[in-house]
């Protein structure tokens, strides 16, 4: 008998399994449960997009792709971060699409660190960075932004975790789970923390499309930030193309040439017929992306001012597709809320330490529903609050 | 506001306070503003859009395109007038091109809408030939697709 145990290397099977998992089973488990759990897109990919994927399978573009991607979708990708953005990348030489804007996140890591740098990881945040930082020999540093400061990230904040072996600031803004976005002033401040130091910054832009009331500041759009930012996107939440697993990142020459001999022996290139499909999201698809950030819009009023009207105080949050109410005014933890909401009510939300020990006294709703969930699921809440308040 | 329109035409049954909800307004002003397209014909009606084919009640559905003499000084209006104003009639265009109106018609059998054409429609005065066509099948209605619904299979990932 083999001892698999023995052979798999401690950094690895010291990586938590995602804590939220015992929970989900739970939701899984309970077919009456309404679920606000999900992170992704009710929408299916619009329908010329799809077709462009599907046409290109129809004439045979079956192939592998350069190991950068198409340089059309490179193209595209550099002609609509500059129009969206502002921002400017080289197609041939600054961008690499990638499989999803996971692995844009993992290869920075990997490209970057090495035993003893620092990487600081302002949560609550995504999942993530810590295990994907850890794994590439990197020691994450937390900061836990408050709710108080809308759940940004603060030049003091960020002034206090700086090392000397600081390497690399992770900046995941818009924010899941909080809804929290970076300002060009906020990221000006920023900017005057790590003016003079070396510090690289992935930023995680994967919700820029998906803001609200204002546009979306690329780190890469600020002075001072460009040059050190590498960026990291996708088509996933901007377009519904979860599935399909097409990112893309943005870096400095020296540093995307580095990166692109990890995409191109670990990877490869990423699917041709996704890029095919991510061709026509970038050249036709701005209605899509502004119908359904539309909608969005309307459910995020109506889901915080539902909460509110529970009278659950709900900060308001101004990017991606979540609310992070504070439900801590109930005398149960995060965990215990959400548990009896979801086995007494049946409805089932995150609760907020999935995403980090900061996020304990909140809850993660997201809103990629319709209205008619969201209104069912609120009603059984309030019954839910009014049964705690007795 | 152009929203509210637009959201209660793809939803009727959203209710005032909803609208409120989703548009950071007041009710009452939705409410008011509801009101008065109603009062202004804007907003002309509410209706299901219900798959008959579901149910045991029989009905069929035709289009007929009706080529017309136009009146002077009133044009198709009164010859429209008098089609849309029986009430088998579902709904009645005037429309480009090789034919001058469009009459949509329900009726329980082909022979109750035969009828309808050979009694009613086509001894209209000033109708000049009529071309009916049979709808076999309804794929999409009103923006919305026949059949199953949409189905969320989005798995638990985080």
């Amino acid at each position: 008998m083999i001892d698999y145990s023995s052979l798999i290397p401690s950094h690895v099977q010291d990586i938590k399994p995602s804590g939220i998992r015992k929970f989900f089973d739970l939701v899984s488990s309970n077919p009456r449960a309404i679920s606000l759990t999900v992170g992704e897109p009710d929408f299916v990919t619009p329908w010329h997009i799809r077709m462009a994927g599907i046409e290109s399978l129809e004439k045979g573009k079956t192939y592998y792709t350069a190991n950068a991607g198409m340089v059309e979708l490179r193209e595209e990708i550099a002609r609509y971060l500059d129009r969206r953005f502002q921002v400017k990348y080289d197609p041939q030489k600054e961008i690499i699409v990638t499989v999803g804007g996971s692995e844009a996140i993992d290869i920075t890591f990997r490209a970057l660190l090495e035993p003893g740098d620092e990487v600081i990881i302002p949560l609550p945040a995504f999942v993530c960075y810590e295990p994907l930082a850890r794994m590439a020999g990197g020691t994450p540093v937390i900061i836990e932004t408050k709710e108080e400061n809308n759940f940004k990230l603060t030049a003091d904040e960020l002034r206090a975790a700086i090392t000397p072996k600081t390497k690399l600031l992770v900046m995941p803004y818009p924010n899941n789970p909080t809804g929290a976005i970076m300002t060009r002033e906020d990221l000006t401040a920023i900017e005057q923390v790590l003016r003079g130091t070396n510090i690289l910054i992935l930023s995680d832009e994967i919700y820029a499309e998906l803001t609200y009331g204002r546009e979306h500041c690329s780190c890469a759009a600020v002075p001072g930030l460009a040059e050190r930012t590498i960026l990291a996107s996708g088509f996933s939440k901007a377009y519904a193309m979860t599935g399909w697993r097409m990112g893309y990142l943005c870096a400095p020459r020296p540093i995307a040439a580095q990166m692109l001999k990890l995409h191109q022996f670990g990877i490869m290139s990423a699917p041709t017929t996704a890029q095919f499909a991510a061709i026509e999201a970038m050249r036709n698809g701005d209605d899509d992306v502004a119908m359904m950030r539309a909608e969005y819009n309307r459910r995020r009023r109506y889901l915080t001012s539902g909460l509110r009207a529970l009278g659950m105080p709900c900060f308001e949050p101004e990017g991606a597709f979540y609310a992070f109410p504070n439900v801590s005014g109930f005398g149960l933890s995060s965990e215990e809320f959400c548990e009896r909401l979801l086995t007494e009510y049946d409805v089932a939300i995150v609760p907020g330490g999935a995403f980090g020990a900061c996020g304990e006294g909140f809850a993660r709703i997201s809103y990629a529903y319709s209205v008619e969930h969201i209104s069912k699921a609120l009603d059984r809440m309030e019954a839910f609050v009014k049964e705690l308040r007795k | 506001m152009n929203e509210v329109l637009k959201l209660l035409e793809d939803n009727a049954r959203l209710s005032a306070d909803q609208l409120a909800m989703m548009l950071g307004k007041e009710s009452g002003e939705i409410r008011d503003m509801i009101e008065k397209y109603e009062q202004d014909r804007v907003i002309l009606g509410y209706k299901a859009i219900i798959d008959w084919d579901k149910t045991d009640k029989e009905s069929v559905t035709a289009l007929i395109e009706v080529k017309i003499t136009p009146q002077r000084d009133r044009g198709f209006d009164r010859v429209a007038e008098k089609i849309y104003n029986y009430p088998e009639v579902e709904s009645l265009y005037l429309m480009s091109g090789g034919f001058d109106l469009a009459v949509m018609i329900e009726g329980k059998t082909m022979k109750e809408v035969a009828y309808f054409v050979a009694m009613k429609l086509a001894p209209i005065e000033d109708v000049i030939s009529t071309a009916t066509h049979f709808v076999l099948r309804k794929y999409k209605d009103k923006g919305v697709v026949y059949g199953a619904g949409p189905v969320d299979e989005r798995g638990q990932v985080l």
